[in-house]
């Protein structure tokens, strides 16, 4: 039997104020697999990777995301199993290191010791007290990629988290994309370039004007 | 709902401890405010002044706008909000958890304010003392409905100057009972109407943020 697709997208459609910032996506992704999607600016990537976190509201179409329902299933409940990476910084930047993923964990339910390990896999040790506006912007990435290992999320949708990464920080993402893949997580990410944007081999989806273009392979 | 709360409240209380925004600009401008008040007054009526709760709760307000929009400032960078959107937490203890941070912050600028009315307007001390419990519970009520209404503005266009056009129909029977009852206790008035009307409105706006804060957020 085929394992029903992590994302399942026939015709979806989102507005805002009446403007298509999706305009009939047709997508289905598996579990465990890599998608880089691709696209001019206003293409539509972040709108696309916003429908799938249940941030943006499904206006026409079919869309089922880990299960859930857009039209009329609980968001909270899909929110709550989708790690969120954005190109902006995700974190309150008058607290430090800890007290942001302290409060991730609480929020959650889950246990804080497993705070420290998750720093250390990312390279974040040394910066547990330090206050997060002070970071770097790739060091601020890698707490971004601590908040996603301690929520385990299932669905890891990530909005250009190569922009402000260095050779160095690209080869670190990379195998830390590979090992999360390899325990079962689906990651969907948002890059300009395709070849740069990661040494794996991820399926490709092109988007123009809001709908897919193309998908390789 | 409260585990939530509570986690809220004290992450809102540790941010703004350590951006120290309350105590070098709020609670400044506040003091400023309420010297400027009494200037306006002059030296004929400062000293003798009826005047005071009602400049009390003026000043007030403006200190409550600043706070409400802060503390959704707080959650409203686009990154923060959409990460903090995906932890899906209950907003009835979002809620609850911006009200009361937001509580605790108007309540230490009220006391500060409080000892201002009487040093810069030669309010009675002992009718400021008597004052104080229905000062904290309309403070509260400001902070219940601010809460809800800056949700309302929160990310939104021109978000810091609708929310004055917003907050003030709401907070105007509060703070006209806060004052009556302020008033009421310099002169030892009857205080059980204004009372009445201040924890009826806490109560309301803590019940309706309970019901609509989620709704809000979504929109």
């Amino acid at each position: 039997m085929t394992p029903s697709p992590v994302v399942h997208l026939r015709g979806a459609v989102a507005l805002s104020s009446g403007f298509p910032l999706l305009s009939g996506v047709d997508l289905d992704l598996e579990a465990a697999s890599l998608n880089v999607i691709t696209g001019a600016n206003g293409a539509g990537k972040t709108s696309l990777l916003r429908l799938l976190a249940g941030l943006l509201a499904l206006s026409s179409g079919e869309a089922e995301v880990c299960g859930v329902d857009l039209t009329n299933g609980d968001l909270r409940q899909l929110r709550r199993r989708v790690g969120w990476l954005g190109h902006e910084g995700s974190f309150y930047a008058d607290l430090t290191v800890r007290e942001n993923l302290r409060f991730c964990a609480l929020a959650l339910g889950r246990p804080t010791d497993e705070i420290d390990a998750v720093l250390a896999r990312v390279g974040l040790s040394s910066r547990v007290d330090t206050i997060t506006k002070k970071l770097s912007a790739g060091q601020r990435r890698r707490l971004g990629l601590a908040w996603l290992l301690l929520r385990r999320a299932e669905l890891w949708l990530l909005d250009e988290p190569y922009a402000s990464l260095d050779d160095q920080g690209r080869t670190f993402f990379d195998a830390l994309l590979a090992d999360v893949i390899n325990a079962g997580a689906t990651v969907v990410l948002s890059a300009h370039d395709p070849l740069r944007a990661t040494t794996l081999r991820p399926r490709t989806i092109g988007l123009v004007g809001g709908r897919v273009r193309e998908v390789a392979p | 709902m409260i585990r939530i709360a509570w986690l809220v409240a004290k992450k809102d209380l540790r941010i703004e401890a350590r951006s120290r925004v309350l105590l070098w600009q709020v609670v400044p401008f506040g003091a400023m405010a309420l010297l400027l008040t009494g200037l306006a007054l002059g030296p004929a009526h400062a000293g003798n002044s009826s005047a005071g709760p009602g400049l009390f709760y003026l000043v007030m307000l403006f200190v409550a706008l600043l706070m409400i929009n802060r503390s959704q400032v707080l959650e409203s960078t686009p990154g923060t909000r959409a990460s903090i959107a995906t932890l899906g937490l209950d907003p009835a203890g979002v809620f609850l958890g911006k009200t009361l941070a937001l509580c605790v912050e108007l309540w230490v600028t009220g006391l500060v304010l409080l000892a201002g009315t009487v040093l810069v307007l030669h309010t009675a001390l002992h009718g400021a003392f008597l004052a104080l419990p229905s000062v904290l519970v309309t403070l509260g009520a400001l902070a219940a409905a601010g809460t809800l209404y800056g949700a309302m503005t929160a990310g939104g266009e021109g978000a810091a100057t609708l929310l004055p056009v917003l907050c003030l129909p709401a907070f105007a029977p509060l703070l006209i009972a806060g004052e009556r009852a302020f008033s009421a206790a310099l002169t030892h008035g009857g205080l059980w109407e204004w009372w009445v009307i201040v924890v009826v409105a806490l109560v309301a706006y803590v019940g309706v943020g309970i019901l609509l804060y989620g709704v809000l957020e979504e929109s």
